[in-house]
């Protein structure tokens, strides 16, 4: 196969899985919603759960996108060094959102900022946003694909603390975000904490969070044990589904950290909301593919 | 038995109602988000459509040109109502709208609008936007399409559109913003719990 038709497949795949994935959601929060959903009692929490399942019932059936806002589409890339098309990227993924644009469809959500004018592409200066990884000895790519949403975007915020207010600063900013925000962005959410040196690389981390699975746990074992008492804390308040109160707030929170400076703690919150739109997606040397976070995909 | 409520909409219609009602809607019902409220409010410029005892909705949906000409609504959900806050009060007041549908809950300057004009807001379940689009049975206009498709005025005719939450009623009360205040009281308690447990730092 020579390369002009490697670009082109490719570009062609992840067009078509750009846009599947603002139609189905992936395995894991579908299964954890179903989950929150048993643990419903209060009517209007109830009755909010049954709207969620009928709408990705007839997202599924009409194969249309499950919530209008089809966000504004972010490729976080793992790639390895010697993966052959590594040059040709960034080229690929924004040819690949004009193509989704079109194939969703998708609601046209890029702004050109100053200019203050809608592209109706999805694509605009920096847009797609890529974030890169490299690995030096692999030649496959590994692929989140994000739509990042109005709603679920707003709550982010981040901070840099002083060590002095430790790590209970950080169990209170996330509390303050989640309870003056949160409650807008479509709970239950998934949570990302990014736990590091200044504001920007807290940031990153706490959207990189949010890729990770609903279920999984920060490998270290405090960071584990702070997900999971920010987890259960904030499913005490009791936001239910929309703020309507109930009996779970969140799916889940994961953090991810980095060291830091002795003189800081940058804390940053992203969140995700129960329409929680991720894909991942690997692609080998031979452009051989498997999708990690869907079942059912076909191009 | 289904609560529907009917444009050109009532005060009578709307006084009965209690914040956490399920209510749905049948007759038009018109997208109107960020820069619409802001032409009217701030800019002064006259709304392309008359919205009183009328229904609006903070949404900015996916819509399809059929090959025909006509518009097919494709996925229509709420957005986040807050946004509109600065503007809401003084946009009842003007147009005379009686329902607001939107997502999470709205302020103050809202809930006195609500009041002094008897009106409401309600909540769509957010992120069910294909649900919505099926109770959208045509789309009989378009206006200020020069905002692009999220903005732009789209003129809805629905039937039994729902479930709509009452999340500020007549009287003043504040659905979201009770809860708000639940959340925040529980707040402390379980920081205090939590805080013993995460001091990493010794």
């Amino acid at each position: 196969m020579n390369k002009d038709t490697q670009v082109a497949d490719l570009t062609n795949l992840m067009s078509k899985f750009t846009a599947y994935i603002g139609k189905r959601l992936p395995t894991d929060v579908t299964t954890k919603l179903g989950e929150l959903r048993e643990k419903e009692v209060n009517f209007l929490a109830k009755e909010v759960y049954e709207s969620m399942r009928q709408n990705q019932e007839a997202a599924d059936q009409l194969d249309r996108p499950s919530c209008q806002d089809t966000g504004v589409i972010q490729y976080f890339l793992t790639a390895g060094a010697k993966f052959p098309l590594l040059g040709e990227l960034e080229d690929i993924l924004r040819n690949a959102t004009l193509g989704a644009t079109k194939e969703g469809p998708l609601r046209h959500n890029a702004v050109e900022t100053f200019e203050e004018k809608n592209t109706g592409t999805n694509t605009g200066s920096k847009i797609p946003w890529l974030d890169w990884e490299i690995v030096p000895d692999s030649d496959s790519v590994i692929i989140d694909v994000y739509m990042a949403g109005g709603g679920c975007t707003l709550p982010g915020a981040a901070k840099v603390l002083m060590p002095g207010q430790g790590y209970e600063g950080v169990a209170e900013f996330v509390f303050d975000v989640i309870t003056s925000r949160g409650v807008n962005a479509c709970p239950p959410l998934l949570v990302g904490v990014g736990v590091s040196t200044s504001a920007e690389t807290a940031a990153r981390l706490s959207k990189k969070a949010i890729l990770r699975p609903v279920t999984s746990s920060n490998p270290n074992e405090n960071a584990a044990l702070m997900e999971e008492l920010l987890a259960e804390g904030l499913n005490e308040l009791g936001l239910g589904p929309q703020g309507l109160t109930g009996n779970n707030s969140v799916m889940g929170v994961n953090i991810e950290s980095s060291a830091r400076h002795p003189s800081t703690i940058g804390v940053a919150v992203s969140t995700g909301c129960w329409a929680h739109r991720r894909g991942k997606i690997k692609i080998n040397a031979d452009m051989s593919y498997e999708i990690i976070s869907h079942q059912g995909f076909k191009v | 038995m289904k609560k529907i409520l009917t444009t050109p909409i009532k005060d009578e219609d709307l006084e009965s109602l209690n914040i956490g009602d399920v209510v749905y809607l049948s007759g038009t019902l018109v997208t109107c988000r960020d820069v619409a409220h802001r032409r009217l409010i701030e800019l002064g410029r006259e709304l392309p459509v008359n919205l009183e005892g009328g229904a609006i909705f903070h949404a900015g949906p996916i819509v399809r040109k059929k090959d025909n000409g006509e518009y097919e609504m494709v996925s229509i959900g709420p957005t986040t109502s807050m946004r509109m806050e600065k503007f809401e009060k003084e946009f009842i007041k003007q147009t005379g709208v009686k329902l607001i549908v939107g997502k999470g809950g709205m302020g103050p300057e809202t809930q006195e609008g609500c009041v002094e004009n008897k009106a409401v807001h309600a909540i769509f379940p957010g992120g069910c936007a294909v649900l919505a689009a099926t109770q959208v049975e045509k789309i009989e206009g378009a206006e200020w399409t020069d905002l692009g498709m999220p903005e732009t005025l789209w003129i809805n005719r629905v039937k039994e559109f729902g479930p709509l939450i009452i999340s500020i009623d007549t009287k003043g009360k504040n659905l979201i913003e009770e809860n708000k205040k639940g959340f925040n009281e529980k707040k402390k308690p379980i920081l205090e719990k939590i805080n013993q447990k995460i001091r990493f730092i010794k």
